[in-house]
């Protein structure tokens, strides 16, 4: 038995050729990522750290409101994700058909993803002021009283979510229009011909073959809804009390009160989250994407 | 074009000369981080171009910084960073002593001005016997700023007990105005209802403090410490508040009282100098008085300590420094803010007395300063601990949406949390 395994078989490009990206790799990634698995487990002030072991990870879990967060953040990556989903294929189909000024609409739908999502957090809170915002009095004409968006803890972080689907949805469109412009127009000529209608085209051609686009814009959507951030920041604050509170968040405040190795602790909590939900995923997708 | 080459290259020559020639005696640029409450950016400025009068080889940069939480942060990162202004401004009290002053500041003890600081702020900048910081502007109180003129309309008299406080809301309310202003945008100040209860609660207990601080006395198990959230509530119940407490902002609360669109605001007594900035022709309506409490006679207000004046470990022109804290923290620094900055209640310094012409507001906390026994200070000034999700818990309570014996628990399980941190003994 002297057959090299294959994992061993000699690269074609020296050793040396590696390094410059193993050192950048090495320092921008491998070491805070370690380094924060290090500070997780202790007492930091950002000047000394003392080592107390799982103590952080139990005072995290401990947390009234971890496990609210917790909850609040899986609501909140399924609903923007799904949404950004539906309506980004749907807004894709749309803007794939021949209909009257496509390149303007395309654009429109696109424009929000470049603003600043701060900038669109502010804008959103102003319009969504339960007496002055602009929604509220267009509700009124109208004669419909409008809700509390962001001061209802029941609708808080809903509201937020669908701000977050208005700004998202224009990259899942943009993904979308990629994955059908890659259909062969064949197959429709073939249905059309066969008398299939354009609902059955959809349901049998159209959503079969955008299907790696559907992969892409669901992890990535669900990724980002999952880290969310800055536009709850910037729109409630976890608020009002802890109801549009999310992981990120929860992190963010112990970081603010100078719980460093708590808030530490928190990252690595999403860090596993995310993995553990992301990475079946993709690897269901990637292996059905093969054996097809 | 050539010219201006010529031109570029002299000046570029004329700054290497001073660059070279400016070791340690020259011009020396101190950089000084203020929050920026106009009132504080006013006082600083004031003070830093009275300074640089008196100090003509001293540059002073004031930064401005943002408040609340937000501000916290920058202070605690930048101080761990090494990378803090050569003076800073920052709370006293518990939020000082998060910063593990012994180990980061500078030891302010020996400068001239702390011969006339009164002890009561001594206190509050104190670490292991050491003083480490000078104050910065008047002493405060918390409590609830109302506004006369709705008073005098309507013919109501300052409460002292809680009962016949709601009894003027509710005058206030049948009026048709807000009776209690709220603005829950701004989380910090939904904190007052319990934060001002807290001479009634060391009335009633009056080793609270100490027990609390050690593990022994926990605010669900304490009926008086309940009180506060209670207090919350029944202002909620009743109906009083502004219709968009959960939207409005700090500004909109002191708009609302100043005007005379609400009755009152619970708010600590720094927000006059707000009122006067930003609705000077509304400041002589504006009074204030202490949380009422359930009895008359034990009626008193809980005190707020000022911010003071700190100079981190990491500073390069430390000596500098010292002089200019030294004149800030000095009879004459104290004059300077006191006229530019609007008083918020009795200097700190002995020998700095407060003009004639103070507003109202402030008139109305003289004499509970000047009576015996009728002022506390505020608990985070007597106890190291204080949970930093309260502003959430309070916001809840006061939108109805948390009991207040169960947010007096969650609340304690927030300390809890803290004072491990700390590394406090007995948690």
């Amino acid at each position: 038995m002297t057959e090299t395994p294959p994992h061993s078989r000699k690269s074609p490009y020296p050793l040396w050729f590696f390094i410059p990206a193993a050192i950048i790799y090495g320092v921008l990634f491998l070491f805070p990522t370690i380094s924060s698995l290090w500070y997780s487990l202790t007492r930091w002030d950002l000047s000394t750290a003392q080592f107390i072991g799982l103590e952080n990870f139990q005072q995290f879990f401990s947390e009234p409101f971890l496990v609210k967060g917790l909850v609040n953040t899986l609501l909140y990556a399924v609903t923007t994700s799904g949404l950004k989903t539906v309506c980004g294929l749907l807004l894709a189909v749309l803007l794939t058909s021949n209909i009257f000024a496509r390149g303007f609409l395309r654009t429109l739908v696109f424009f929000p993803v470049l603003v600043s999502t701060i900038g669109i957090g502010i804008t959103f809170t102003v319009m969504m002021h339960p007496t002055k915002g602009i929604i509220n009095v267009t509700l009124e004409t109208l004669g419909i009283p409008g809700p509390g968006w962001l001061t209802n803890p029941a609708l808080a972080l809903f509201s937020v979510a669908l701000v977050d689907v208005w700004k998202g949805v224009g990259l899942a469109t943009l993904i979308f229009i990629a994955g059908l412009a890659a259909i062969s127009p064949d197959y429709y000529e073939a249905a059309r011909i066969d008398g299939a209608t354009r609902l059955q085209q959809f349901f049998r051609i159209t959503l079969p073959l955008v299907r790696p686009a559907t992969v892409i814009v669901v992890t990535l959507s669900l990724i980002g809804g999952l880290r969310s951030f800055d536009l709850i920041w910037a729109m409630t604050r976890g608020g009002p009390g802890f109801s549009s509170d999310v992981i990120a968040s929860v992190i963010y405040k112990q970081y603010q009160a100078g719980f460093y190795g708590l808030s530490t602790a928190g990252n690595v909590i999403l860090f596993a989250l995310i993995a553990v939900i992301i990475l079946p995923f993709t690897l269901r997708f990637d292996r059905r994407e093969v054996e097809e | 074009m050539t010219h201006r080459i010529k031109l570029i290259l002299a000046g570029a020559s004329a700054l290497l000369a001073l660059a070279a020639a400016s070791p340690s005696h020259a011009e020396t640029t101190l950089s000084f981080l203020i929050d920026n409450n106009p009132d504080t950016v006013a006082a600083a400025e004031a003070l830093v171009a009275a300074y640089q009068a008196k100090a003509p080889d001293v540059t002073i940069e004031i930064e401005p910084r943002a408040g609340g939480g937000e501000g916290d942060n920058i202070i605690k990162t930048r101080l761990a960073t090494g990378e803090m202004s050569d003076v800073f401004l920052y709370n006293s009290g518990s939020l000082l002593q998060a910063l593990k002053p012994a180990q980061t500041l500078v030891d302010l003890s020996g400068l001239a001005s702390q011969a006339k600081v009164v002890e009561g702020f001594k206190s509050v900048v104190r670490a292991d016997g050491k003083l480490y910081g000078v104050p910065f502007g008047t002493a405060m109180a918390g409590g609830i700023l109302y506004n006369r003129k709705v008073y005098q309309d309507l013919g109501l008299t300052v409460p002292k007990t809680w009962a016949d406080f709601m009894a003027n809301n509710a005058k206030v309310k049948a009026s048709g105005k807000v009776a209690v202003a709220q603005t829950y945008r701004d989380t910090w100040t939904s904190q007052l209802f319990v934060l001002a209860d807290y001479y009634n609660l060391h009335a009633a207990v009056p080793n609270f403090a100490g027990d609390y601080t050690a593990n022994k006395a926990k605010y669900a198990k304490t009926p008086a410490a309940t009180k506060g959230f209670e207090r919350l509530k029944d202002v909620h119940d009743a109906g009083l508040m502004n219709e968009d407490f959960g939207a409005a902002s700090y500004d909109d609360g002191l708009r609302m009282v100043a005007t005379g669109e609400a009755a009152h605001y619970p708010m600590l007594s720094f927000a006059i100098g707000a009122i006067k900035q930003n609705y000077p022709e509304n400041l002589a309506d504006v009074g204030f008085f202490a949380q009422p409490s359930d009895d008359a006679a034990t009626n008193g207000l809980t005190v707020w300590m000022p911010p003071a004046l700190y100079i981190p470990l990491t500073s390069q022109h430390t000596e500098e420094a010292k002089k200019f804290v030294d004149f800030a923290g000095s009879v004459e620094g104290c004059k300077i803010m006191v006229e530019t900055n609007t008083v918020q209640g009795p200097p700190l310094i002995n020998g700095c007395d407060l003009p004639a012409n103070v507003p109202p507001a402030v008139k109305d906390m003289l004499p509970y300063f000047d009576a015996k026994e009728k002022t506390t200070p505020a608990l985070e000034f007597v106890s190291p601990v204080k949970g930093p999700a309260l502003e959430q818990i309070t916001v809840e309570v006061g939108s109805g949406i948390r009991q207040p014996a169960e947010a007096a628990k969650l609340y304690d399980e927030d300390v809890r949390k803290q004072a491990k941190q700390l590394g406090l003994p007995n948690w």
